[in-house]
């Protein structure tokens, strides 16, 4: 494999984003855009030819330097490249949905000022997440991590003027930060023991670390101790709860990069990371019983809260830490494939139903209450058309995509004999249930029913000075034009097929060969391929699964309470107002981390500012001091003239006259 | 012209001090303009002294050395070696943009505020450059009086708070240490730091020794608790003298444990290690939640200084924790690696937060964070540099700002999980302190009017910010060069910080 075409892949967009950046201003919108989609069109193409050229060209992968970032110590630490099936499939998927986000930008970004700047920000994600997944090492690793993390935050931030922005920017990096704190720990825990950042060396110490004992809290077998702090790491970037609290507020983020960064790619990287880590994590149960029952948590009640919101881009945003929950759990249970194939479908999906999102957010003039749209299918054919395709991929329904990664999961949690997955087993299929509950109440409520945008005046001010075409009064929704709705059919396609394409390969057919690792006895999916028939009699399977029956069970539910019998909705709320007040809260996460951490942070620096420094080391120590030497100064500006020569006239003549007494008595 | 290389690095701009001194007030053009030239040509200088720097060895080179007082057996002697060597460089790179930023600002006697700076600069380089003790005092002391008339004179309205209390603080500290390289002069009769390095002391008398050097050292860093006279000069200090003494000053603490502590008495470093540690990492998290609360821009960088210098100091003195944890100095060297990186890493990225700092201050003058808000709006390529610099002090992975703590970070678990985790926490509170004073300064609607009339950089402005971006990243994405200059020096420092010197 050719390393110049390896580094050309991120390299593409990062020029295209330096171009973007620098100089986009000045070349105008039209030459900032060609130049952007034009280096991730060429990293895209790359990529696929490299997934081509791995899997089916069989040409060996690569795993080697760029060149060297430092030498400490004699480490050798560097830039280089991992590249094998798992990688080529991530980076496909990664300048793919990139690829799509970046014209659908053209459309969605139309009348920003910011542009230039939108576009130069999501070249400059491509490039950080490429470098995150082609690493081969883990300085590397982080670097891409941080990188992705500061674009995300770039962006959530995107329109800075808005108070709720700039809040939910800083709230997501910090987050995130609580999380990297736990991955570096992880890094230098295995490096304490490799004295290497390769994967490689980490890889091949593992059954040797999980023999080791860390003398911390007691004693704790290092293996564990490592994956859990890395994974820790993943559950900043991933959103797993209790770190999962800045997702739902990146939705003040423009649209496309909702999709992007929010759903498809970065909020995945935490699951990449454990499979690509699946070397370590197989050799510790205890990390993966944690890993299981997080993701499952995740799966099940961030999913209930998704059911009670109104805002179309956070019911997705909900939806999306639900999901990823899925893939989670599933890294928990050793079905890593089914994580990284949940990854995939997801990715086409999610991104189709958050462009889709936007789509229904330009028609409806930046408005993103639900309860002011419906009926909008007649009018956004092609919206509707490719949403509903993406909402039958979320809910599994069999033959889409998402049936095949995401039944599978359910399956082999279900299977799994690890601590915890009873737990997560009932999590995860209460979890389809809540999944159609949500998608078939947002499908009804947006494209379905009385035409509600009718009654609302447009009393608010979309985005308050972005919002070029802001229309006031009421005036009927419109199709948007094609640089919107090509995307939405490009993303539809695979969320529609690729499951039944490459069910067969990705999951029973060892597609990833040795780029994930999984000891023999917890190999489920293993288990699960003896039933494996093709992807056609899988499907016909499905309809008569426990899971499809909670799917039908959701979709009843959301036509009774949003079309049939809408006051239904607001009796119930009445009824339970007590469990509506804990999900109006999102339980209290929000409440604890404001409240209480942050409140406790400010005091404690208050405290340790004012009784520490200005009391205790001033006050006492140094002024009283000082007024001592202030009275000798006092007498020396008398006899001298000046005020601040005089100080330095004495400090001279006493340096001179101490220097000669101590050189004299030596 | 290498025998005589540094001797031109500390005399050039002393000599163009002393002639825009003398040109006055009257003549301040051409003074700034030999000022900008003599930085310039300082900073010319270091590309022979890092060209030809030999990288494979630890002893001194572009060595020089005449008799000075010989009485006292004191010699003109200098020489610089893998530590001192980017110290320097960075000392001439950082006194440029001083100039720079000075020039249509700084208009109550100029010459006199230039050619400080200049004195200055020739001094530090001095300091770095010595290989005599008392050589070494000399420098070290006469720094102190162009860095005191500068907060003095240009300084904020409490500058005579600030200069007593910086004053009182660092020369107190110098004082012990003078008293120590005295009786070491006494025991062997020579002020050569070399003489003192392998000068053999029991325990009581490293002990003595230690505590000497620990006060000045302490002082200059700063360590918690001598840190209070760091915040009060940083603000009343004018924008120069900021970036002066954040990222030049404060490196001679760091600098005086690498070349004096460790090798002269490093039986007493390995008892007292412990001290350091916990002061390092009371540095890194106390001083992190007091930077958290901080009112005044300058205050709150000044703060995250301190922070920031905690993570050299405990680089530092690694090397006795992994010794006492695991037997062996492996990996003590990536410790005082990352400490070094630190150092410069710092310097670049506190004076570049400085200097931003300043080109608010010159428009507004106020260094509140209360009284700005949504400086984007009106300044964006500012912004641009400002969000990058403050990512950088965040630590992020592509800044120079990254490397030295992910170096230290690493090293420390080989001595205890709790200094890597509690290290580590800085990833945390740098994030909030320096990103919410973003958001408070930088982002948000515009504030006031004050602000929706500021304009956006100008030429000077943008060429020196857009030159430390530059130089930020660069150490960022390939410090290789940068640690294989350190390298043999910081490998022969860890040799001599573990042998005893105890005599038999």
């Amino acid at each position: 494999m050719n390393p110049q075409l390896l580094i050309a892949i991120p390299l593409a967009p990062l020029v295209a984003a330096v171009i973007a950046g620098l100089v986009g201003r000045y070349i105008g919108r039209a030459a900032t855009h060609t130049i952007t989609i034009a280096g991730v069109a060429l990293s895209c193409g790359l990529s696929l030819y490299m997934q081509w050229l791995i899997y089916w060209g069989h040409v060996p992968g690569f795993d080697g330097p760029v060149y060297t970032w430092l030498v400490s110590d004699g480490v050798h630490m560097q830039v280089g490249f991992l590249i094998d099936r798992l990688t080529t499939l991530m980076m496909s998927v990664v300048t793919f949905v990139s690829l799509c986000v970046h014209v659908y930008t053209i459309g969605y970004m139309r009348d920003d000022p910011g542009y230039t700047r939108f576009f130069s920000y999501i070249s400059l994600f491509t490039f950080g997440m490429l470098m995150l997944v082609m690493a081969n090492n883990f300085m590397q690793l982080f670097f891409g991590w941080e990188a992705v993390g500061v674009v995300s935050y770039l962006l959530i931030g995107f329109w800075y003027t808005r108070p709720s922005a700039i809040f939910a920017n800083l709230k997501a990096f910090l987050v995130n930060r609580v999380g990297d704190l736990g991955f570096i720990i992880g890094i230098a825990a295995l490096f304490s023991y490799t004295h290497s950042l390769s994967y490689q060396a980490a890889f091949a110490a593992a059954p040797h670390l999980a023999q080791q004992t860390l003398p911390v809290f007691g004693g704790v077998n290092a293996l564990t101790l490592i994956c859990i702090c890395l994974f820790i790491g993943a559950m900043g970037k991933s959103a797993q709860v209790p770190l999962h609290v800045w997702l739902p507020d990146s939705m003040e983020g423009p649209t496309p990069i909702s999709a992007l960064i929010h759903a498809a790619t970065m909020v995945t990287a935490g699951v990449f990371m454990v499979a690509r880590m699946s070397p370590l994590f197989e050799y510790s149960s205890t990390a993966l019983s944690f890993v299981l029952v997080i993701g499952a948590t995740n799966a099940l009640f961030m999913g209930i809260l998704g059911v009670i919101n109104n805002d179309i881009k956070r019911v997705i945003a909900y939806s999306t830490l639900s999901q990823l929950g899925y893939m989670v759990a599933a890294l928990g249970a050793s079905a890593y494939a089914a994580g990284i194939f949940h990854l995939m479908t997801h990715a086409g999906f999610k991104a189709l139903l958050f462009l889709a999102a936007g789509s229904v957010i330009i028609a409806m003039h930046h408005e993103q209450d639900m309860r002011k749209m419906g009926g909008l299918g007649k009018y956004m054919p092609i919206t509707a058309a490719t949403c509903w395709v993406g909402g039958l991929a979320l809910v599994a329904f069999p033959f889409f995509s998402g049936y095949y990664s995401k039944d599978a999961i359910i399956e082999a949690v279900g299977l799994s004999h690890r601590w915890g997955s009873t737990y997560a087993y009932w999590c995860l299929l209460l979890g389809a249930y809540v999944t159609s509950l949500y998608t078939f109440r947002l499908l009804f409520m947006t494209f379905h029913g009385e035409e509600r945008f009718r009654h609302v005046r447009a009393e608010h001010d979309g985005h308050g000075g972005h919002d070029a075409h802001g229309g006031h009064g009421v005036h009927e929704p419109r199709e948007n034009p094609l640089v919107v709705t090509l995307p939405l059919i490009a993303l539809a396609i695979p969320s529609l097929i690729l499951g039944y394409l490459t069910v067969g390969k990705v999951l029973y057919g060892n597609y990833f060969g040795s780029a994930i690792m999984v000891l023999p006895q917890h190999n489920v999916l293993a288990r699960m391929a003896h039933d494996y028939h093709g992807p056609f009699e899988l499907g016909l399977r499905g309809f008569l699964s426990v899971p499809f029956a909670l799917v039908v069970a959701g979709l009843v539910t959301a036509w009774l309470f949003v079309l049939k019998r809408p006051q239904w909705a607001d009796a119930a709320a009445v009824k339970f107002a007590w469990l509506k007040r804990i999900l109006d809260q999102k339980y209290y996460f929000d409440w604890f981390n404001e409240q209480v951490l942050a409140r406790l942070a400010r005091g404690v620096g208050f405290g340790l500012w004012k009784v520490g420094d200005q009391g205790l080391i001033d006050g006492a120590l140094v002024n009283g001091t000082a007024k001592t030497v202030g009275g000798v100064g006092g007498v020396v500006r008398r006899v001298q003239s000046g005020y601040l020569y005089s100080y330095a006239f004495w400090i001279v003549i006493g340096l001179a006259a101490l220097l000669g007494w101590f050189l004299l008595h030596a | 012209m290498h025998d005589y290389l540094l001797s031109l690095l500390i005399w050039l701009p002393i000599a163009a001090g002393i002639v825009v001194l003398l040109l006055g007030e009257r003549n301040i053009v051409a003074g700034r303009w030999i000022s900008l030239i003599a930085t310039l040509a300082t900073l010319a200088l270091c590309v022979p002294l890092w060209r030809d720097f030999n990288t494979h060895t630890a002893a001194y080179q572009f060595v020089e050395k005449a008799a000075w007082i010989p009485r006292f057996h004191a010699y003109y002697a200098l020489g610089v070696d893998g530590i001192s060597m980017p110290l320097i460089v960075l000392t001439a790179l950082m006194t440029i943009p001083v100039v720079i930023a000075a020039w249509n600002v700084i208009n109550a006697r100029p010459a006199q505020y230039y050619a400080s700076f200049l004195i200055m600069e020739g001094l530090m380089i001095g300091v770095f450059a010595a290989t005599d003790a008392l050589l070494f005092y000399f420098f070290w002391e006469a720094m102190l009086i162009p860095m005191f008339l500068i907060i003095g004179i240009w300084g904020g309205p409490r500058r005579v708070y600030a200069t007593i209390k910086f004053f009182l603080y660092t020369f107190l500290g110098s004082v012990f240490m003078l008293a120590a390289l005295i009786y070491m002069y006494v025991k062997c009769g020579s002020y050569s730091i070399a003489a003192f390095q392998a000068l053999p002391l029991t325990l009581t008398e490293q002990r003595w020794i230690f505590a000497a050097f620990l006060i000045a050292f302490a002082v200059k860093v700063p360590m918690w608790p001598v840190h209070t006279w760091l915040p009060d000069a940083h603000v009343e200090a004018p924008t120069g003298g900021s970036v002066i003494l954040a990222a030049i000053m404060l490196k001679m603490g760091g600098y005086g444990f690498l070349r004096f502590a460790l090798p002269i008495a490093p039986d007493a470093c390995r008892h007292l290690y412990f001290l350091i540690v916990v002061l390092s990492l009371i540095a890194v998290i106390y001083i992190g939640f007091v930077a958290l609360v901080q009112q005044d821009m300058k205050k709150l960088i000044a703060y995250s200084s301190i922070a920031h210098m905690g993570f050299v100091t405990l680089g530092i003195f690694l090397v006795y924790a992994i010794l006492s944890n695991t037997g062996s100095t492996h990996g003590a060297a990536m410790g005082m690696d990352g400490a070094m990186v630190q150092m410069v890493s710092h310097g670049l990225i506190s004076g570049a937060l400085f200097l931003c700092v300043g080109v608010l201050y010159d428009r507004m003058h106020s260094r509140q964070i209360a009284d700005y808000g949504g400086v984007v709006n009106t300044m964006p390529v500012f912004a641009g540099f400002m969000v990058l610099f403050a990512l950088a002090n965040t630590g992020l992975p592509g800044t120079s700002g990254f490397v030295g703590e992910f170096l230290v970070i690493l090293a420390s678990f080989k001595a205890n999980f709790w200094y890597s985790a509690l290290a580590a926490l800085t990833l945390i509170l740098a994030a909030a302190y320096t990103l919410w004073l973003v958001k408070r300064v930088v982002f948000g609607p515009v504030g006031n009017d004050r602000v929706a009339k500021l304009t956006d950089l100008n030429g000077r402005e943008f060429l020196i910010l857009g030159a430390l971006a530059v130089v930020v990243l660069l150490v960022g994405i390939w410090p290789a060069p940068l640690l294989k200059v350190m390298g043999p020096s910081i490998q022969h420092l860890v040799h001599q910080a573990v042998a005893t010197k105890i005599p038999a």
